[in-house]
């Protein structure tokens, strides 16, 4: 491998930092969504959760804000090879959403204004590793991000973090969502750089 | 072909792993910008609108990976480009790619600067297949509809593969591009989609200069409007098969307006490639 791109040498390497394979730091906060901004109202946001009888929960944005907020500090890595360390969000823990809800499901399908999917198993939704975020860095998160709402899972690659979060459908079988029929991978860790199927 | 075709559809994910590609031939598309053709062995053939990653090796073993629109037409064996001087025929595994230098960027300086025709480069792919076009429907779901292509800079690259996928093809589909560029220099492609090339009749090209436009421009520089789109574009009422491509700021801009003009979301598919506007 010593022969490949000759005389490149690359940029400074970044120190004492915790970077999955193949990612670099930026400080911008760059946007990949497959189509138009969706631009939805809070009056009239919703979130359903539906369980796999078809029992449906549903919160509107006041039974989102009333619900305990935690406010999480995390590193968040995207498939197009940036990661982003540190940044802030407010919302509300999937343990607080999914508390009361009755499942024996082992999957999710989270599906979100303007018809994007995606799906990861529901063991990754639970046990303070995923929230529904509305605040980034003291602000609304702004609608190219995911706003008013979004779903934040930062143990896995973003893609998985549904932006304009309008539903999680809990399953007893996985079922691939958008990216995931498109050739990217069910699961998507980035430590162990599951970005395409067969990764 | 039409066997390696047929299968591309099915396959619209990457193939798994790593091949080691050489850079074969190489020329300036534009003072800031340089097309690469790279010899894939095995490539397994694309749709226009896929792109590759690229993973480049540093000495002491660090690596890093971006990724690139594949800029050449998907049909093995079909000469995909008219620049420089001379046609390379581009093989069945060659693939073109362009890359526009990023100031202090730390793949696309190396890229447009040092990489040498003769060196090697790890490549992957290709990747994608939602941002594609299918010109036959012997590789994908058929769409007759216009097709509307949007590019801000550099974004032209996986509509330009588009543009010669029809034209490979013998497509008809009618085409329009609408292609936001700074300057008359920093346009790419510049005699393929400026001169009407052959079988590219249905093809019109508007380019919109937001900074400095030549005397036979279409309008005078600025941004992109919605005034532009419905002079130049296709009216929603054709539900034409749209898609955008370029830095964040312009596809989130036109991908604004083109809703604003009626069109489906659905039908509006987007590709970002980065943070800088113009
Ligand atoms: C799917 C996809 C397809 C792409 N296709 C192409 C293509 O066909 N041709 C092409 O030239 N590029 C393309 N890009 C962009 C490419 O992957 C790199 O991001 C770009 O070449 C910059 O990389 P760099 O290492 O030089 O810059 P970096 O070292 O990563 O960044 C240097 C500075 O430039 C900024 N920057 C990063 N990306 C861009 C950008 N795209 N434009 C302007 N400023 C930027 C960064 O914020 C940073 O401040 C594509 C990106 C994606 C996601």
């Amino acid at each position: 491998m010593g022969s490949l791109t000759p005389g490149f040498h690359g940029r400074p390497r970044p120190q004492g930092v915790a970077l999955p394979p193949g990612q670099y730091v930026t400080e911008d906060f760059p946007v990949l969504s497959a189509g138009p901004t969706p631009r939805v109202d809070t009056a009239t946001w919703q979130l359903d959760v539906v369980t796999e009888t078809g029992a449906t929960h549903s919160w509107s944005w006041a039974d989102l804000m009333r619900l305990d907020q935690e406010e999480p500090t995390v590193d968040l890595h995207c498939v197009t090879r940036w990661s982003k360390f540190g940044t802030s969000w407010r919302g509300v823990s999937l343990d607080t959403l999914l508390a009361d809800v009755a499942s024996a499901a082992d999957f999710a399908l989270v599906g979100a204004y303007g018809g994007y999917t995606t799906n990861l198993p529901l063991a990754d939704l639970l046990g303070g590793k995923a929230w529904i975020v509305h605040t980034y860095d003291g602000a609304p998160l702004h609608p190219v991000h995911g706003g008013p709402a979004r779903l934040l899972v930062p143990h896995l690659y973003l893609w998985k973090s549904a932006k304009w979060v309008r539903s999680i459908r809990l399953m007893v079988q996985d079922s691939p969502g958008f990216w995931e029929q498109l050739g990217y991978h069910d699961y998507g860790d980035p430590w162990r750089e599951q970005r395409y199927q067969g990764d | 072909m039409t066997s390696t075709s047929a299968r591309l559809g099915g396959r619209v994910g990457v193939r798994p792993g790593w091949q080691v590609a050489t850079l074969v031939d190489a020329w300036a598309e534009s003072p800031s910008a340089r097309t690469l053709v790279l010899d894939v062995p095995g490539w397994p053939g694309h749709a226009p609108g896929q792109h590759v990653d690229l993973r480049l090796t540093a000495p002491d073993g660090y690596t890093a990976e971006r990724s690139y629109s594949i800029a050449s037409a998907a049909s093995p064996g079909t000469a995909s480009s008219v620049g420089p001087e001379t046609v390379p025929d581009a093989g069945p595994t060659r693939v073109e790619l362009t890359v526009q230098r990023v100031p202090g960027g730390e793949v696309s300086t190396y890229l447009a600067d040092a990489f040498a025709v003769g060196d090697t480069i790890e490549v992957r792919g290709p990747v994608g297949g939602w941002f594609v076009w299918h010109p036959t429907g012997t590789t994908g779901p058929l769409d007759p509809a216009p097709v509307l292509l949007l590019a801000g800079g550099s974004g032209v690259v996986p509509l330009t593969a588009m543009i010669r996928a029809r034209r490979a093809a013998g497509s008809r589909v009618p085409f329009r591009l609408l292609y936001s560029v700074r300057r008359p220099e920093d346009r790419l492609y510049t005699r393929e989609l400026g001169v009407p090339h052959p079988g590219d009749d249905g093809v019109d090209v508007t380019v919109l200069y937001t900074r400095s436009a030549p005397l036979d421009a279409r309008r005078e520089p600025g941004r992109m409007t919605p005034a532009d789109l419905a002079a130049w574009g296709w009216p929603a009422e054709l539900g034409p098969a749209c898609f955008v491509c370029g830095p964040t700021g312009f596809v989130e801009a036109a991908a604004t307006m083109l809703l604003a003009l009626g069109h489906e979301p659905a039908r509006i598919k987007t590709e970002r490639f980065g943070p800088a506007g113009d």
